[in-house]
């Protein structure tokens, strides 16, 4: 057997996809320990200081943009943030001259969301600073997908053998894309629902099942991941009305019950109340939506600092 | 002076002819075919261990020019059509101002007359301003030169226009080109739907909208009894519809692509946008029916699409990125190293779908070598190993998805109305 060292320092987190095994678990490993900070009276240790980081949002956001700058002070690190409105990018700046703008100013990583599929890889394969992908379009949003897979662990130890539920618009949403890469290498069974107008096709050739019916897929469910619906899909007649889908995939208490008693109910934000998920639900003891929200701040400081620092974290593995 | 090819590989599809053979040129024309010429006063090209072919005719190129020449020109598109071994191209027509009078058609053949290195042959639009609404000056367009007529470029989903549009230009004997994917299934799409758009998160153009444009086609083609060819096919139903079609005897041909005939969709995770390309490159059930097609007559010949942009233009988000790349300095390679190398096709089938059938769908001399027949000749070396370098490129396109590609196979000489247009790889002037 040889050992290796298993270290993210000067690596891009482009998504799951191509992100190995021994890799996820030793972010989520590291985000452990970066919890423990989140709960100190005083939050800030030293670790990324001289560090910078700009995470620059070709899209609205507030929870992960907010998450990603905190992760970023909390660790010592020096963030700046950069959104569409308020840069040249309104003045029509390719983003090529917008990231060589952002190299050009020293900085060590770059978190980047864009609503096109496949730019955090184009800006990875252009500059130098480490690229975080926080969401492009509807492709892969890696840190949610190892956050939700956190959350998982610290409630269920294992997750292979498991059998998660993700309900809702899979068409558009890249936490779903992430979710499968990640749950299906460690060994998930994972479950698709929703209108099949909002199925991609073929989808089930990752090897994840597929249903139209949404009880199918809580049937015996160990987590159950809702997602946010977007009422502009209903403009664009993929689906008839909210009153509808409602009716026929939003989670409630009634539904979850054919999941097992202990089922996580899970959800990215922001939530529709009352469209794909219900305020008891929600709100219920089976919830951990907003420890997810924690969560995430702690896998973010633990891809920070891995990415940044990684080098000095030395893993050995078989 | 006069020219003698010397101990070349002829093969010319129309007389069905494959074999060792001198050819001699003199002015413009092929004056004598045979076995050990020998003439005083003459350049003699040692094309031993080469193919001899009639020039190779691209019948689907985008040239730009008027209007977009930071993608391409006439004197770069043709350059780039010599190094590939192309004699004669026919250059669609949704450029700025669109190819839609003919003044157009005129002023383009004039400036390939002062500035292009190869035939240069016009297809006019279908509608004014490729606009979808009302027929351009078909008829005054076929008079001054146009041999095809397409709203290629954008898709023609007004049935009525495309019906009086093949009922209008069949009355000159001259086919109506279709980009045939219907406009609605596509709206957003950005690559083939299927497993692979699924996991990549960008938006499908489905197979099914090629399908049901070619249907339409087709039997609006029945109908009004008019010729109809269809570009760049792609998918397996399209396939299937054109081959009952033409069993049914409709006056439909059909072209595909180097790219729809090797490369599938699951080019597109790279998220290059020289993969970028309509219709889109498609799984691999639809690249073997599309080979499957152009084996067994279905699909007619091989046409590039040579559709380039700027590098800026391309240099962009995947969803943001026009459509299409460049592609007459590939071809042949890629075809020789996808179709030939591997057993597919012989050299003959191949210059049949390169030269001989564009030639006959479009109504032009050519596609064949005859004693006494214009000198539009393209000498390859079939066994030439390269690698594709699109910063060479003579074309201004320079995104291509075979890119630092190896292929076996390249035109070595390109020989129009007499005379080296291209020699050693090098473009003569």
């Amino acid at each position: 057997m040889n050992k290796r060292q298993l270290s993210l320092r000067g690596k891009d987190v482009l998504g799951l996809e191509t992100m190995t095994v021994a890799e996820m678990e030793l972010i989520l490993r590291t985000a452990t320990e970066m919890k423990t900070i989140i709960d100190r009276d005083v939050k800030k240790v030293p670790t990324l200081r001289g560090k910078s980081i700009v995470s620059v949002f070709f899209e609205a956001s507030t929870r992960t943009r907010t998450s990603f700058e905190l992760a970023g002070k909390y660790l010592g690190a020096d963030v700046v943030n950069i959104t569409a409105s308020a840069s040249s990018l309104t003045k029509g700046e390719s983003l090529r001259d917008t990231l060589y703008t952002v190299e050009a100013m020293g900085v060590d990583a770059i978190v980047m969301r864009h609503s096109a599929e496949g730019a955090a890889k184009y800006a990875s394969e252009i500059v130098s600073p480490v690229i975080v992908n926080a969401g492009d379009g509807a492709h892969e949003h890696p840190t949610q997908g190892l956050l939700d897979i956190f959350s998982i662990k610290e409630k269920k130890a294992n997750i292979a053998g498991l059998k998660v539920a993700i309900i809702g618009d899979i068409l558009h949403s890249r936490v779903v894309r992430s979710n499968v890469w990640g749950l299906l290498k460690m060994g998930a069974e994972v479950h698709l629902a929703g209108p099949s107008t909002l199925m991609p096709r073929d989808i089930e050739q990752t090897g994840v099942y597929v249903h139209n019916r949404v009880e199918e897929a809580l049937e015996g469910a160990d987590v159950v991941n809702v997602l946010r619906i977007q009422r502009e899909r209903q403009s664009k007649g993929l689906f008839p009305s909210p009153r509808e889908y409602a009716r026929i995939f939003g989670i409630n208490q009634a539904r979850l019950n054919l999941a097992k008693p202990d089922a996580l109910i899970m959800h990215p934000g922001p939530m529709n109340r009352g469209l794909e998920i219900s305020p008891d639900v929600a709100y219920g003891d089976q919830s951990v939506i907003q420890e997810q929200v924690k969560n995430g701040l702690a896998v973010r400081m633990a891809v920070l600092f891995l990415v940044l620092m990684g080098g000095k974290e030395i893993e050995t593995i078989a | 002076m006069k020219l003698l090819l010397k101990g070349g590989r002829v093969i010319s599809p129309a007389q069905n002819f494959d074999g060792i053979a001198d050819l001699l040129i003199e002015n413009d024309r092929i004056i004598e075919m045979g076995v050990n010429l020998s003439e005083a006063e003459v350049e003699i090209f040692d094309a031993q261990g080469l193919v001899i072919a009639p020039g190779l005719i691209d019948m689907h190129v985008h040239l730009r020019e008027p209007g977009l020449e930071a993608k391409e020109d006439i004197a770069s598109g043709t350059r780039a059509a010599a190094a590939g071994g192309f004699t004669t191209i026919a250059c669609m027509p949704n450029t700025k101002p669109v190819v839609d009078s003919s003044i157009v058609v005129s002023g383009i053949l004039h400036r390939a007359q002062m500035e292009g290195v190869v035939n240069v042959k016009v297809i006019g639009a279908l509608s004014k301003g490729q606009q979808g609404r009302e027929l351009a000056e078909i008829g005054d367009m076929i008079f001054t030169g146009a041999v095809a007529i397409s709203d290629d470029g954008s898709s023609l989903d007004n049935n009525q226009l495309l019906r009086t549009g093949l009922e209008y230009t069949s009355m000159f004997d001259c086919p109506v080109i279709t980009h045939s994917e219907d406009g609605s299934l596509v709206e957003e799409g950005v690559m083939h739907e299927g497993a692979v758009s699924a996991m990549l998160g960008l938006k499908g153009r489905p197979a099914v909208a090629e399908d049901i444009a070619v249907a339409r086609d087709i039997m609006l083609a029945e109908y009004t009894n008019a010729k109809l060819h269809i570009a760049h096919v792609s998918s397996k139903g399209a396939v299937e519809l054109i081959r009952q079609a033409k069993k049914k005897g409709i006056k439909v041909t059909a072209e595909a692509t180097p790219h729809h005939l090797i490369l599938t969709d699951e080019a597109v995770k790279t998220f290059d946008t020289a993969t970028k390309v309509n219709p889109p490159l498609r799984s691999a059930d639809h690249v073997a029916a599309v080979l499957e097609g152009l084996h067994d007559g279905t699909i007619d010949a091989i046409a590039t699409d040579h559709a380039p942009h700027a590098f800026e233009e391309k240099d962009m988000e995947y969803k943001q990125a026009p459509s299409g790349f460049t592609g007459m300095e590939t071809a042949l390679g890629v075809i020789l190293t996808g179709l030939y190398h591997t057993g597919k096709f012989t050299l003959l089938e191949i210059v049949e779908r390169m030269s001989t059938a564009p030639a006959r769908i479009l109504g032009l001399d050519g596609g064949t070598l005859t004693v006494g027949g214009i000198a539009d000749i393209t000498i390859f070396d079939p066994e030439l190993t390269w690698v594709v370098d699109s910063s060479k490129f003579y074309t201004k396109g320079k995104h291509t998805p075979f890119n630092k590609q190896t292929l076996t196979g390249k035109a070595v000489a390109t020989i129009v109305s007499g005379k080296f247009v291209m020699k050693n790889s090098e473009v003569c002037r």
